[in-house]
């Protein structure tokens, strides 16, 4: 939690004159039963009329200073705590935008968000807290126990041991039923899982009629979380009746014992008043202590979750120095060049690929494919750099794919990735992400190109129409479409299709290879595949199984050589289409 | 409205009234008793008036009575507690199986027509909500004003002209609390639809993150969060700000209640006008007004609470008011061990009535026979399956197995008498021995294991960490698309009914797995009535007969030679596979 206290540091006077402010607050506060006290022993004792009055608007305007003073606290609690949630938020974003690949898989996508935003309120409440409560609350249980002592310390020994009690108790029933309440929100989860799993199964459920094992496995879930919540229901119970039970107890000691001390003159009747009344008073401050205890500990927690993020070191980096330059092609060298290139996720001995040489040239067309997990999408996210090869190089234009800029070597190459996303706006600011000044003309071309034309043609408010989020009022195949498009504005002197047309229908699909041949024919484009119609007819094949190369080489060659492509083939094509 | 919502859920806690009305009796117990309290330790202090006038035995019997007070107080303050729980978590218990156990019964409109997080989301969020706003919600407001009735009662037995005056000053925090609730009220709702979209953002931007990179989008995407985010602390500056103002403003007034208190009773105890006051009634009555308070300054919250209880509850009520599927006619009939001769007669089915999907269909599947349905992705393949199985039912006309029509014979026994592996497959959070016996609970390990084989499932069971006690994960994250395939075809084997539904795979599953299931299809086909969801055109060209749909409607109907003579839309389909082909490769 401290190291994130960098984050407080812009603060530095709100977090000072809070806390200051809130001080007063309390200290008039503890002025209080003093003030009312003399009004009882001077005024009432002695009949002093005036002196009652004059005291009554002492009182007031201690609260009324004390309201001003809390709301200048108030006031620099909200300005730094939310200050330090989006500073945190920013960097945070900026920080997530540096990771690859490995590192946004490590976290999950739902985890990253969860951190940005529940973490980072956790932590703001926590900042809130620490400038309004964390030296009031405190002071105010400590300052009853002073201002007692100042008064008479006979009756302030009944505090010393009756205050630490109370905190003993709430600290005990507290840090038992806490961690209950992870335990009853997993009992919960497993209420969720089981009815998820009978509705998206209520198919088979029924085809078997299981509706009465289901409910059965539901009332027991329901049960068990119900048989937790009461028990955790009767231990928090105990706070409250137990609490009450040692203050009533000690006030009972005050008064009997402030009676003796009365009796030799030591302490006045109001006195023994006001002792009752810091009792009171000492409980509520104790009872905001043990919630604070709480706060922190949760934001400790998410403290952690945040540093996680903050601090990972992204595995891929852009080369120092490399953002300012541009780096020109080596003439003469293949477009995509991988020499003896491995890859494993965790650095481990099991490679996802492994030990691949290949050389493209520009006007090529490069089939890839392979079963799933076979290496297939790991292979073509090697080029713009989502992972960095584990062994071996991989070239692009002559030049390793590490010296170029990020945004010089992605700047080449048109991604279509394998699912389908389009992101909230409108078709036309979709189709600018590759670039931003493209020139409607360079728009209509690329959509013509992806058979995307008649999903514009189709919206009433064509370019201009709107996007949801994830592109969800589109069909898979439109939204398939679309991404293709996006990937051609600008013309990419690389396109990767990562399967990305497994949406479409042969004719289509068909339709967008013609299109392609003729549009991409002096670049190059590779085409990530689990069907072998689609990739037939490419100028080079790459096989892969389980990560290792089983064979390159055209169509033809590969039906003669390669073990594996011919399997796949046979259980895709018919005998004569194969053939053909 | 709100009466009757209040009702029902009375109505839900009647097996635990005992309990909701233990609960109530010990709320006024404890509260009447630690009222008590201040008004004991009132005499006590006018026993001591000063210095050499300390009565410390008149003092002995009102402490020994403040002791046995606080300590039964405290006792029902607890057993109050344990009531509230029992009730409030039983009746949760009750009201999420009764809304799974009404889901159970709703047909499958219902349940194909909502979307399944919201459901969840009743049985779970809702309910919770129910039970802390509504009960809980509830009984502080009973004890609320049970307080403040005791309260008032002690206050004006001690002296009515200051109970008059806290009385009418008290309110004074309720009108500001409200005040400002209303004020950041509005600086809430800003904020959550800013929070809201910065989530969305983060959520699409972190989502799509492989393709913010490729198109380098970075420092565009972080120009607009940076936006949005400097959106959000304004907003959320404000509304803590004025959130925060509720808690020194309420304090204040009780400040001005307890001044009140103190001068005007200092007033009365000197002058004894209206009625002499001692130094201890003071003493309590700054306590009774202290209590008397606190119920008005958290009225606000609990009315809140209760107000999202209620939405809460009406969402509950929504689902337990649908209406149920028709239970099966008291006559029907169970159907066992059927030929598997289907016959579907002049049917029409539509999911709403203004759209026409299914006209006049007609089918003649004898035992043994193989139907393949043909057509584009989304074209409405379900839809047959769903009236074969009796999911839904046909608007008109009917739908019979071995001439016995489909509406006069129990749903169990119709479904059982299908085998259904759907390209969707359906696992459940258990071991994978559990997951293949599902549909005959009592089957031996042999029959396990020989279903297992016949579906091609055996080899790679065993390859799995625990062999067949392995427990699949909760989405099946731990086996692969192809592997769970494998293991609802093992389940289908296990039981061995007469008909089958197929849902052929489109491209996600790798090679050796798929040529796997073709296998255990081919096997599973042999002497069954079969309907397949067909992608494969050996398949298709290998069926009886072959359905072709578009758009929700069977379009045409017929065997493969019959229909290319056709020259129709599957004429089509098949011609513009193979045309597509043919061209690619003259471009080439």
């Amino acid at each position: 939690m401290f190291r994130l206290a960098r984050f407080l540091s812009a603060y530095k006077k709100q977090v000072v004159l809070g806390p200051i402010f809130k001080l007063t607050e309390a200290v008039l506060e503890l002025i209080v039963p003093v003030v009312t006290a003399s009004i009882l022993d001077n005024g009432v004792r002695r009949g002093d009329l005036d002196y009652v009055w004059r005291m009554g608007g002492v009182l007031l305007l201690l609260g009324a200073v004390g309201l001003c003073c809390a709301l200048v606290c108030q006031k620099c609690a909200a300005i730094a705590s939310q200050g330090v949630g989006t500073a945190l938020r920013n960097e945070m974003f900026h920080k997530i935008h540096s990771f690859s690949h490995a590192e946004v898989d490590r976290f999950g996508t739902p985890s990253l968000i969860t951190r940005m935003t529940n973490d980072v309120n956790q932590l703001q409440y926590a900042v809130a807290m620490l400038i309004r409560l964390v030296v009031r609350a405190p002071f105010l249980a400590v300052g009853a126990v002073v201002a007692v002592f100042l008064i008479d310390w006979q009756v302030g020994l009944i505090f010393l041991f009756s205050t630490p009690l109370i905190g003993l108790v709430l600290y005990w029933v507290m840090s038992r039923s806490v961690p209950f309440f992870r335990v009853m929100q997993k009992k919960l989860d497993r209420i969720s899982l089981v009815s998820r799993e009978g509705l998206s199964g209520v198919r088979v459920i029924r085809a078997f009629s299981k509706q009465e094992e289901e409910q059965a496995r539901f009332d027991e879930a329901a049960e068990d979380q119900t048989a937790t919540a009461i028990q955790v229901g009767k231990l928090s119970a105990l706070l409250n009746p137990l609490t009450y039970l040692i203050v009533n107890s000690a006030i009972i000691a005050i008064v009997w014992f402030g009676g003796f001390r009365v009796e030799t003159g030591a302490l006045t009747q109001g006195e023994v008043v006001a002792c009752v009344n810091y009792m009171t008073q000492t409980l509520l401050a104790l009872i905001v202590v043990a919630n604070l205890v709480v706060t922190f500990t949760k934001a400790a927690a998410s403290a952690g979750r945040v540093n996680e993020v903050l601090e990972t070191v992204p595995s891929v980096q852009e080369a120092e120095g490399a953002a300012k330059k541009t780096i020109p092609p080596v003439p003469g060298a293949p477009r995509i060049e991988f020499r003896g290139v491995s890859f494993s996720y965790d650095g481990s001995e099991k490679y996802a690929l492994k030990d691949l040489n290949a050389v493209i040239r520009s006007g090529e067309t490069v089939g890839i494919i392979g079963g799933t997990g076979s290496g297939k999408s790991t292979l073509v996210g090697l080029i713009p750099r989502f992972y960095d090869a584990t062994r071996g190089e991989v070239l692009v234009d002559g030049v390793p794919v590490q010296d170029y800029s990020f945004e010089q070597l992605r700047g080449k190459i048109g991604m279509v990735p394998q699912e389908a996303v389009l992101f909230s706006g409108t078709i036309e600011s979709n189709l600018r992400w590759r670039k931003p000044d493209a020139t409607r003309e360079e728009l209509e071309k690329a959509l013509e190109t992806a058979q995307a034309k008649d999903v514009v043609a189709k919206k009433a408010n064509g370019l201009q129409s709107g996007v949801n989020q994830g592109g969800k009022n589109f069909s898979g195949g439109q939204r398939q479409r679309l991404t293709i498009a996006r990937a051609l504005v600008g013309g990419p002197e690389i396109l990767i299709l990562d399967d990305s047309a497994s949406a479409l229908d042969f004719a289509t699909d068909a339709a967008l290879r013609r299109a392609l041949r003729t549009e991409m024919r002096d670049r190059t484009v590779l085409m990530v595949s689990q069907r072998a119609s689609t990739i037939r007819h490419a100028d080079q094949i790459i096989v892969l199984d389980d990560g290792e190369v089983a064979g390159i080489g055209t169509h033809e060659e590969l039906l003669e050589n390669c073990e594996v492509y011919r399997e796949i083939c046979l259980s895709q094509l018919s005998r004569e289409e194969v053939r053909k | 409205m709100r009466r009757s919502v209040l009702k029902r859920l009375l109505h839900y806690t009647r097996p635990y009234a005992g309990f909701l009305l233990g609960s109530f009796l010990c709320a006024v117990v404890q509260i009447s008793l630690s009222l008590y309290g201040p008004v004991l330790v009132g005499q006590a202090i006018d026993c001591a008036l000063g210095q050499g006038s300390v009565d410390h035995a008149a003092m002995i019997p009102t402490l020994a009575l403040l002791a046995g007070t606080i300590a039964v107080s405290a006792a029902f303050q607890w057993l109050m507690a344990y009531c509230n729980n029992k009730v409030t978590y039983s009746t949760a218990r009750d009201l999420r199986v009764m809304t799974y156990r009404k889901l159970n019964r709703m047909p499958l409109k219902y349940i194909d027509g909502h979307a399944h997080g919201d459901l969840i989301s009743r049985i779970v969020n809702d309910v919770d909500q129910v039970a802390d706003g509504l009960l809980q919600g509830i009984t502080q407001l009973f004890t609320g004003v049970v307080t403040i009735v005791g309260t008032l009662l002690f206050m004006l037995y001690i002296s009515p002209v200051i109970a008059l005056v806290v009385v009418l000053v008290t309110p004074l925090s309720l009108f500001v609390a409200s005040f400002i609730a209303k004020m950041s009220h509005r600086m809430f709702v800003e904020q959550q639809a800013a929070q809201g979209e910065l989530s969305g953002f983060v959520e699409e931007m972190v989502s799509g993150q492989k393709i913010v990179k490729t198109f380098h989008y970075e420092n565009r995407a972080e120009e607009q969060f940076r936006a949005i985010n400097a959106r959000l602390y304004r907003c959320g500056e404000k509304a803590q700000f004025y959130s925060s103002l509720s808690n020194p403003s309420t304090r204040f007034v009780n400040g001005i209640v307890s001044t009140a208190v103190v001068v005007i009773g200092s007033l009365c105890a000197i002058t004894g006008v209206p009625a002499p006051l001692t130094v201890g009634n003071i003493s309590s009555f700054l306590q009774y007004a202290n209590q008397y308070t606190k119920p008005f300054n958290e009225i606000t919250a609990v009315i809140t609470q209760i107000q999202t209880a209620f939405a809460s509850a009406q969402r509950l009520f929504q689902v337990l008011d649908e209406q149920e599927e028709q239970p099966d006619a008291p006559d029907a009939q169970v159907l066992r061990d059927c030929r598997g001769d289907v016959s579907v007669q002049g049917l029409y089915f539509s999911y709403q009535p203004d759209t026409r999907l299914i006209e006049d269909w007609n089918l003649e599947a004898k035992s043994g026979q193989r139907i393949a349905i043909v057509g584009p992705t989304g074209c409405g393949k379900t839809t047959v399956i769903n009236l074969l199985m009796r999911f839904y039912d046909a608007d008109r006309g009917r739908i019979a197995v071995d001439g016995a029509d489909i509406r006069g014979v129990t749903r169990s026994s119709l479904r059982s008498q299908y085998g259904m592996v759907l390209q969707d497959t359906w696992l459940f959070n258990g071991t994978v021995r559990e997951n293949i016996a599902y549909g005959r609970p009592g089957a031996t390990e042999e029959q396990v294991l020989a279903a297992a084989k016949a579906a091609h499932a055996h080899s790679f069971i065993m390859r799995l960490p625990d062999g067949y006690d392995t427990m699949i994960a909760e989405d099946g994250g731990n086996l692969s698309q192809g592997q769970r395939q494998l293991l609802c075809i093992a389940r289908v084997m296990l039981v061995d009914p007469p008909m089958l539904i197929l849902d052929e795979a489109t491209s996600s599953i790798d090679t050796r797995t798929e040529i796997r299931i073709q296998r255990a299809f081919a096997k599973m086909m042999e002497g069954r009535t079969s309907f397949i969801v067909a992608h494969r055109l050996s398949t298709i060209k290998g069926a009886d007969r072959i359905l072709v749909m578009d758009q929700g409607h069977i379009i045409e109907q017929g065997r493969h030679e019959e229909l290319l003579a056709k020259g129709g839309f599957y004429a089509n389909l098949y011609n513009s596979q193979f045309a597509a082909e043919e061209q690619a490769e003259t471009g080439a």
